[in-house]
């Protein structure tokens, strides 16, 4: 009890403190918020990016477009030997009729597609690989590209595996951004902390020469350093929410043009509260850190 | 409650502060500390407060060593003992009341039972009316009072002061001195450094006289501090300085 109210009489005191200098709190606060709300937005756009490239992926395919006018004696007979082929699981084939109304449904196109005078589409085969490493896709590709009557042979996943590269580097870029401005922010806060201790000096003497104990006098610096950085974090919560609203609103027109419904993931609640705990334990650790190095050098004499 | 044994204090840079200082304070005595400035009173108070460690020698405070005392042992001896400093070291960004509350809240008081506490405190040296005023408003003797406000708000149960009628007129002098009789009459141990002999006269008690960092002699007041101070400047240094002896003060209150 007697420790609460401690606690409580040092959280209104540090409070009181941050509204004493507005100017400096805010500028202090918006810096750690920006600084933040990078890695955070690299973040929200990799989750949305991500999310978007599973839901058109699934595995890996590849499509074989048949030549123009082949025959249904030949297609049956190319469809056996796929089935019988070591590498390959499992083959579907789509009628030229059956592609042309599937994509009148998934792509908004039918009014250009209902103003042609006939079915540009070839018959194809799905075909369904054994294994999905892309070493072995594309040697099955290359082998099905020297077959008769195969126009076009198209490995669908292709592009599923340069997006998750470029992903993975979109990820470390993201991780490198986020360690280095953590640093920036543990150093902000390490600096404010240090200025204070310099600036509260006489009255940190005096509290040594009347018994205060080193945790006493931490106490205050560790409980601003905290504040500070979960308010930063709020920052940059604000900023991240305000900038997707804006986005989204965008981009959605933009999406409409493909006729996807596609936006930029929020935060979710477990996110935004990794996002203040983070920025909270940051802004501690700053102050924590400043308060080691400088708290002995103040002794009274 | 406080005892030098052979204490010794050096500087680095080779200056000797104190120089083989062997005395004892009994539990509730009062006892000046003489001598011109630079003489080591400053820093024998310092040893007692545990600010300085000695360079050899035994300083005992309450039983405690102070030159083998462990750092975390320090806040708890000082919560004991009173500092007044000839410079005050107040806190002008806060209130007199708040001036006086900060040791009860070092040591977690409970808000409602620390401002009573406080009250009384500042009660006692007559500033209760001051209480909001910022100390940077105080005249040098109210500051000086404030500072003993804040020094005794704990009840320790040593007092230091060090030069605690430095820079006042006589009347503030007295005012102060009071205060510090009432003290020692509820048997609070005083060491009061001081070079005022008019004080010394008018409130006499045991006092420790310094020079150069050396015990000189003891006196029991009344006329004694104007002897000394001749005997000193006929008599530079009687053999080592370690009259430890003392007797006891004939007009204690």
């Amino acid at each position: 009890m007697k420790t609460l109210i401690e606690h409580l009489r040092v959280l209104r005191f540090t409070l009181q403190r941050l509204l004493l200098a507005p100017n400096a709190t805010l500028l202090n606060i918006l810096i750690i918020g920006i600084a933040l709300s990078l890695p955070v937005g690299g973040y929200v756009l990799l989750k949305s990016v991500q999310a978007l490239g599973a839901q058109i992926a699934g595995t890996p395919q590849i499509s074989v477009f048949l030549a123009s006018g082949t025959g249904v004696g030949d297609i049956e007979r190319i469809g056996d030997r796929l089935k019988q082929h070591a590498a390959i699981k499992r083959i579907e084939f789509v009628p030229r009729e059956t592609a042309l109304k599937k994509m009148q449904q998934s792509t908004g196109l039918s009014d250009i597609i209902g103003g042609l005078s006939q079915n540009p589409l070839p018959d194809a085969f799905v075909i369904h690989p054994k294994d999905s490493s892309v070493a072995s896709l594309e040697a099955l590709r290359d082998e099905l590209k020297t077959w008769q009557r195969f126009e076009h042979v198209q490995l669908d996943s292709a592009w599923v595996h340069k997006l998750e590269a470029l992903l993975d580097f979109g990820r470390m870029a993201v991780i490198i951004l986020a360690v280095l401005l953590s640093f920036a922010l543990v150093a902000i806060t390490f600096n404010t902390i240090r200025l204070q201790i310099l600036t509260r000096r006489e009255e940190i003497e005096v509290a040594k020469l009347i018994g205060a104990t080193d945790a006493f006098i931490r106490r205050p610096f560790l409980y601003f350093g905290l504040t500070q950085g979960l308010l930063g974090g709020v920052a940059a919560w604000l900023l991240i929410s305000a900038s997707l609203l804006l986005l989204n609103h965008t981009l959605s027109a933009l999406a409409q043009l493909y006729a996807s419904d596609f936006s930029l993931q929020g935060l979710t609640t477990g996110d935004s509260l990794t996002l203040l705990g983070f920025s909270a334990y940051l802004g501690w650790l700053g102050a924590w850190f400043s308060v080691s190095q400088h708290l002995w050098q103040i002794e009274p004499r | 409650m406080i005892r030098f044994n052979q204490v010794c204090k050096r500087y680095p840079g080779g200056h000797e502060a104190l120089k083989n200082l062997s005395f004892d304070i009994a539990e509730g005595e009062m006892v000046y500390l003489t001598g011109h400035s630079g003489a080591g009173k400053s820093t024998l108070l310092k040893l007692v407060a545990a600010i300085e460690r000695p360079s050899s020698g035994g300083v005992l405070v309450k039983g405690q060593n102070i030159r083998s005392i462990k750092p975390a042992a320090i806040p708890a001896l000082r919560r004991n003992i009173g500092l007044i400093f000839q410079d005050h070291k107040l806190l002008f960004d806060r209130s007199a009341f708040d001036n006086v509350m900060l040791p009860l809240q070092i040591c977690g008081f409970d808000h409602r039972e620390a401002g009573k506490r406080v009250r009384a405190a500042l009660d006692k040296v007559g500033l209760l009316e001051r209480e909001k005023a910022n100390p940077i408003a105080l005249s040098g003797g109210e500051q000086q009072r404030l500072c003993i406000a804040r020094a005794i708000v704990n009840r320790p149960t040593i007092l230091l002061a060090d030069e605690p009628t430095g820079n006042l007129d006589t009347e503030y002098s007295n005012e102060i001195m009071n205060i510090f009789k009432s003290f020692h009459q509820v048997g609070v141990t005083l060491l009061i450094s001081t070079h005022d002999e008019g004080i010394l006269r008018q409130f006499p008690a045991r006092a420790l006289h310094l020079r150069k960092g050396e015990l000189q002699a003891h006196s029991t007041g009344s006329g004694q501090a104007t002897d000394e101070t001749t005997s000193h400047s006929t008599r530079p240094s009687n053999d080592k300085g370690q009259v430890a002896g003392y007797s006891t003060s004939s007009g204690q209150a």
